[in-house]
């Protein structure tokens, strides 16, 4: 019984990773509907941009996202500036061309950087630390943090998009592209801010990614696949929707993985194509659209 | 000088041209309404004052500046705004949001706030936090007629104000555009409805086929010329 329960909470904690992941995935979708193939190797880019901050600086990983991440907007906001929104508007193909291009200049360029040796994000006692619940389990501290920054990041993001002007100038360009630009709104600009804010959560999502695990260039595009899959689950345009999916995914996982370890990622992929057999919009899919 | 002037205006969507060498022009304070038959450009010549088309930069003047080659969001800032035809606001906003993100950006200086838009329409005051979809088509143009005058336009652009809805509702909507027209701002009616264009304009244009076919005052124009000019002959 304890180790059905204790996989129901790793299950729950591994799913605040995975709706990190997605967040980011949601935000550009939900504002501009870009599908970003690169967006795991961005994470994992953010995680060796991290590395190289916290070894140049010698900082905790802590304290050198908070260095990263005013960065890494500015990287966001340049790519989609300059690049991305050259893709949007035409057809859906342009963008996922554009998207997987830079997922494959990414992964060669970190190989080529830092080799395919793997790495890991070191934090001193807290990476292994835990708090005992009883009972014989115990919950990580890292993945405590990693659910509650998920929960965090996801409370901002509703807080962005529906109480400030920043957030209404998101939603209506989401809506509308025509009659968003008769009032006032420079698209592109919009455009850039959102995909700014979505390499925010990114870096966020890249802490985790490299203090929990290992990570090396070539482990970009199942993170994707894991944000696709969160996002899906928990139905297009809903933060709330991709933390739930996220969670969807990582008790299916554990669940999995208790009754068979080789079972893990399968269980997950299933539990995926169940949602979408069963509400194909996902589970708190948007009001309209 | 007038404060909008277009100088042989033209429009393309890709190869097809929609607009061939409109002239027109407005004066502060006025009212003109642009009538035609289905087709004829009526939309389209407001989309590109909008800057939602874009053109040839002296195709379009306002208060002497060459804006037509401008953006639309750029337009919107010099003061003029359009009520894009179906009213298209945004379904996930309410409709205070609505109204708020008409301002969004403004750098007109003006007279017109929220309560000011509460006040010309009450009924939106009351629907402020429902989802625009549960509103009724004349709220619905309500709310987009006060997003537009957020914007504190010099000129107000009306596509089809009065498509669909019941009479009683149309007179309120003329008897607010008169108040809009009170405070100093220009008006620009595309209407299907000749007779509404008439009582509501100083000057009508008539296009047909992407060509103006007739301009003049309402009490200066035969029924017959309005009838040539609207089907031609």
């Amino acid at each position: 019984m304890t180790g059905w329960l204790d996989a129901l909470i790793q299950g729950v904690l591994l799913g605040g990773l995975y709706a990190l992941f997605a967040a980011g995935l949601s935000l550009m979708f939900g504002v501009m509907r870009l599908v970003n193939l690169a967006h795991g190797d961005l994470i994992v880019l953010a995680a060796f941009a991290i590395l190289v901050v916290a070894g140049k600086l010698g900082l905790d990983p802590f304290v050198a996202v908070l260095v990263t991440i005013p960065i890494l907007f500015i990287i966001g906001f340049a790519l989609q500036r300059l690049l991305l929104n050259r893709t949007l508007g035409h057809d859906l193909l342009s963008p996922l061309l554009v998207t997987f291009g830079l997922s494959i200049i990414i992964q060669n360029v970190l190989l080529e950087t830092f080799s395919a040796d793997s790495q890991r994000l070191r934090s001193g006692a807290i990476e292994t630390a835990s708090i005992p619940l009883g009972g014989g389990i115990a919950v990580g501290v890292v993945p405590l943090l990693t659910l509650m920054s998920a929960i965090a990041v996801i409370l901002l993001l509703n807080l962005i998009f529906y109480r400030t002007p920043i957030g209404r100038a998101f939603r209506a360009t989401s809506d509308d592209l025509e009659v968003a630009q008769l009032m006032g709104i420079d698209i592109n600009r919009i455009f850039a801010t959102a995909m700014g804010l979505s390499f925010v959560v990114i870096t966020i999502a890249a802490l985790y990614l490299g203090l929990r695990a290992n990570f090396d260039p070539s482990i970009g595009p199942a993170r994707l696949l894991y944000a696709f899959e969160a996002v899906i689950i928990g139905g297009l345009g809903s933060f709330w929707g991709t933390l739930a999916g996220g969670i969807v995914l990582g008790l299916a996982q554990t669940i999995g993985a208790r009754i068979d370890p080789e079972w893990q990622i399968l269980a997950g992929h299933l539990a995926f194509l169940v949602v979408l057999a069963i509400r194909p919009r996902g589970l708190f899919p948007r009001a309209q659209d | 000088m007038p404060l909008l002037e277009t100088r042989k205006l033209t429009a393309f969507y890709g190869d097809f041209q929609a607009l061939y060498g409109i002239d027109t022009m407005l004066d502060r304070s006025e009212t003109i309404a642009i009538i035609g038959a289905n087709g004829a450009g009526k939309s389209t010549f407001l989309k590109t004052i909008a800057g939602l088309i874009r053109g040839q930069a002296d195709s379009v003047m306002l208060d002497g500046m060459p804006i037509g080659s401008l953006p639309a969001a750029d337009i919107v800032k010099l003061g003029i705004a359009l009520v894009p035809e179906g009213r298209r606001l945004f379904p996930s906003l309410t409709v205070e949001e609505n109204l708020l993100i008409g301002g969004h950006g403004r750098k007109m200086s003006g007279a017109w706030t929220l309560d000011r838009v509460y006040s010309l329409f009450p009924i939106l005051k009351e629907r402020r936090r429902s989802a625009t979809p549960t509103l009724s088509g004349g709220q619905q143009q309500m709310a987009a007629i006060g997003r537009a005058l957020m914007s504190n336009p010099r000129v107000l652009l009306c596509d089809e104000i009065s498509l669909g809805l019941a009479p009683i509702i149309i007179a309120d909507i003329y008897a607010a555009l008169q108040q809009v027209k009170a405070e100093g701002t220009s008006i620009v009616l595309v209407e299907q409805d000749i007779v509404q264009a008439m009582k509501a304009a100083d000057r009508v244009y008539c296009f047909q086929e992407g060509r103006l076919s007739l301009a003049g005052r309402p009490k200066d124009l035969t029924r017959d010329q309005i009838h040539r000019a609207y089907f031609g002959s």
